[in-house]
């Protein structure tokens, strides 16, 4: 019987096997996959096609979703060294701006598609994502909500030596997200250049600024 | 009543509603909408384009003086009850797996003699020229599917292959802001301002997602396809245009045509 069980199984196997080599597998789809996003899309404006290229970050956090799996510790802290080493500190030394401009930037969700002028204004697409006033009810949640950001940091002076590691820990991870967390959602608002240093000061002002709307 | 008038009073409610500012307002805005596609059932100006489409079905068009009436979309020459919901899939005659919307721009080759380069130039001034007649053709096919399940068939190599090629487009991060697909339909639950986003790596449930389209969007008052509406999302995700039609947006419509196995289709929806 045994034997038989035996026999009667190699067949299988071997059906199996051919099965599987006639299959693309997982390498020959990920190149598949690279051919057909190159064929299939066109500049278009400002968005050229070296939109399309991914740097390591990208290209290992996307394959990490796909295959389900987060990413190994030692691939997500070299991820988060090398985005670290990206972030520009203030040139001046300064962190923070004014909250009301952080405000409108924080609302605005325009810029960098083909549909937008190259050159215009970007917005800094934070409501999409996230709570951060009370008064806008408006939101998204796809973020944490970071209404009293600043309060529940226990930021009351802006200069004091307690609220520094807070204050320099927000400007790089708005800088580039990717240094604090490897396959964070977040856009990398100054490494990528959605914002620039002065609209970042602004919209620091707005999270940690006791008097902003967000720590009311 | 009045058709536009009723779409006015109802989208001055809806207004009204998002202006209450309460906690609840979310609940309100969606219970709105609701309420304006119900009371559009009988009069969603989709119908307009549905009727148009079927005009053009059986209207003898094209160098050959043809109708679409033989069109084979995958069920026989001439069936399109039931072809919509499980599209994309496989034609041996071409040798490609095909969404409705390339599907029909064979056919108007085939059978009616146009040039189908022609039409994919057309497809890029979408809902003006003959993409309007495309737009409204699409519409009519598919709202014969209406109420049916999603049930896109995976028995053909190539419709496995590009399952796996556009599950691996919409995991893919890049652009500007470093968006996929999945950064806002990856999970549930989650919204953008108050816009609720379906999770489009599962089936969402009944008319969501992949089975709502196409849509008219009262917006914008244009009748959506799901070309147009992935041409959207990829414009907001900043990346480079997918090509109409273009293997990337077939994978796409498989993987979350597939992943929405059992849902039942609405179509035609109605959008903000």
């Amino acid at each position: 019987m045994k034997t038989f069980l035996k026999i009667a199984l190699i067949p299988l196997a071997a059906l199996v096997l051919a099965a599987c080599s006639s299959s693309p597998t997982g390498a020959d789809l990920d190149q598949i996959a690279s051919q057909v996003t190159q064929s299939s899309f066109q500049a278009n404006g400002q968005a050229g096609m070296d939109r399309l290229q991914q740097d390591d970050a990208n290209r290992l956090c996307s394959a990490a979703d796909v295959a389900g799996q987060p990413l190994d510790d030692k691939t997500a802290q070299a991820i988060e060294a090398a985005n670290l080493k990206t972030v520009k500190w203030p040139a001046d030394g300064k962190f923070l701006g004014d909250w009301k401009n952080g405000e409108k930037l924080a609302q605005s969700g325009r810029g960098l598609t083909w549909s937008d002028k190259a050159g215009s204004d970007n917005g800094g697409n934070c409501y999409n994502c996230h709570q951060i006033t009370k008064e806008e009810i408006s939101y998204g949640t796809i973020g944490p909500s970071l209404y009293r950001y600043g309060t529940l940091r226990g930021v009351t002076d802006l200069n004091s030596p307690a609220a520094k590691a807070v204050v320099e820990y927000t400007w790089g991870k708005l800088w580039n997200a990717r240094a604090y967390s490897a396959c964070s959602q977040m856009p990398r608002v100054g490494h990528n250049a959605i914002l620039k240093e002065s609209e970042l000061k602004d919209v620091m002002a707005l999270l940690l600024d006791p008097a902003s709307p967000a720590n009311k | 009543m009045n058709k536009s008038m009723a779409h006015r009073q109802v989208l001055t409610a809806a207004v009204l509603l998002v202006a209450m500012g309460a906690a609840q307002a979310q609940d309100a805005t969606a219970q709105g909408i609701a309420k304006y596609r119900e009371m559009l059932q009988d009069g969603n100006p989709a119908e307009l384009f549905e009727m148009k489409g079927e005009e053009l079905w059986k209207q003898k068009r094209g160098p050959k003086n043809a109708s679409m009436e033989q069109c084979n979309l995958g069920k026989g020459p001439g069936v399109i009850k039931g072809a919509f919901v499980e599209m994309p899939r496989y034609f041996a005659d071409t040798g490609k797996v095909q969404d409705l919307e390339t599907r029909l721009i064979t056919c108007m080759e085939t059978l009616q003699g146009f040039k189908s380069e022609d039409l994919y130039k057309a497809a890029d001034s979408y809902g003006k020229g003959e993409s309007a007649n495309m737009v409204a053709m699409t519409t009519y096919v598919a709202t014969a599917s209406k109420g049916m399940d999603f049930a896109l068939p995976q028995t053909n190599e190539k419709e496995k292959t590009m399952y796996e090629v556009g599950k691996r487009l919409f995991f893919a991060r890049g652009g500007p802001h470093d968006f996929a697909c999945a950064t806002c339909h990856g999970v549930d639950g989650q919204r953008i301002r108050l816009q609720d986003l379906p999770n489009l790596t599962k089936n969402p449930g009944d008319g969501v997602g992949f089975a709502a389209w196409p849509a008219y969007r009262v917006s914008n008052a244009q009748l959506w396809t799901m070309q147009k509406r992935l041409n959207d999302c990829y414009r907001q995700q900043r990346f480079p245009e997918p090509k109409f039609g273009s293997d990337a947006t077939i994978a796409l419509a498989v993987y979350m045509g597939v992943n929405s196995k059992g849902a039942e289709s609405i179509v035609p929806s109605i959008k903000r």
